[in-house]
């Protein structure tokens, strides 16, 4: 059973709480998907398309005048939410001092709602030709 | 709730981590949590200025200019290093993760993960860096 619990650099699979196992689930499970997004976003913006050329307009008439793109950015904001957020309540949790502890993960998860409900909007919204 | 996520728990406060440990375990876990919170901030603000191409494009369009400039592709170039990292390091750790007996292959694995940064990373690199001096030619 040690060899399951440890691992050489990440956090090992928590045994004390359940919510703390659900996320470590979910910060690997959402990092599968977020290696093929996340890597296949930066090199569409940096490699096949030079940021230069990326205007307001650009994108709504090529990048953003498809369903499916859409759909696979706006999946890709939902595994970041889920991953970034998460992972940064673990970090959160190891430094914030436990008198304002959780003020600040409240605070946390009040910008990860404002980026759910701004990103949502635009992806929704943008008119397409 | 449980706290603490290093490796070997223990040690929360900072002035221990350089005696903790060592290895290369330590190193990929300080590297994977400087680069994670550093594209999180990234993305906080990213998702705010998508926001801006139906919000406000002339905005958008004007910060677009600051990320192809000079010190945009600079710090692109570092954004992407970190995202490069994490992630390779990242899938090393789920797949010791999912697969524990592939530990006894950590060492080999963290080779992978620079072997691969740098192969695809320093090419990438170029590509983000080259209209600096083609601008200025
Ligand atoms: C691209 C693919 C990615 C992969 C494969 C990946 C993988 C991982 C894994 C496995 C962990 C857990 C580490 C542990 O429990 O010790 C983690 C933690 C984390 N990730 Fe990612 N990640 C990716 C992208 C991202 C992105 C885009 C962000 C930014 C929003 C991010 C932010 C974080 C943060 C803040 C942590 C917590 C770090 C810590 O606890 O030390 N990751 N990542």
């Amino acid at each position: 059973m040690s060899a399951q619990k440890y691992s050489i650099s990440g956090r090992p699979r928590p045994t004390g709480s359940r919510v703390d196992l659900y996320v470590w689930w979910a910060v690997r499970i959402s990092s599968l998907a977020l290696f093929v997004l996340a890597l296949a976003h930066f090199s569409m913006t940096h490699f096949v398309f030079d940021p230069g050329i990326q205007s307001a307009e650009w994108v709504r008439q090529t990048r953003w005048n498809s369903i499916t793109l859409r759909v696979l950015d706006w999946g890709m904001l939902m595994a970041v939410l889920v991953h970034g957020f998460l992972g940064m309540r673990t970090v959160m949790q190891d430094y914030v001092p436990s008198r304002i502890r959780q003020a600040s993960l409240i605070g946390l998860y009040a910008i990860a709602l404002l980026l759910f409900v701004l990103g949502t909007q635009v992806v929704v919204t943008l008119p397409m030709d | 709730m449980t706290q603490g996520s290093s490796p070997l728990a223990s040690p929360q406060k900072l002035r221990n981590y350089p005696s903790y440990r060592g290895g290369e375990g330590m190193v990929a876990w300080a590297f994977h949590r400087i680069s994670g919170i550093g594209v999180w901030a990234f993305i906080v603000l990213h998702v705010f200025d998508i926001w801006l191409i139906g919000a406000n494009p002339a905005l958008y369009d004007a910060l677009g200019e600051f990320y192809s400039s000079a010190p945009g592709r600079v710090m692109e170039t570092l954004l992407g290093a970190a995202l490069f990292y994490h992630a390779l390091n990242g899938m090393r750790i789920v797949v010791m993760d999912f697969w524990p007996a592939l530990t006894i292959y950590h060492r080999g694995l963290w080779r992978a993960v620079w072997v691969t940064f740098f192969t695809f990373g320093l090419p990438g690199a170029y590509i983000i860096l080259k209209p600096i001096w083609e601008m200025a030619a």
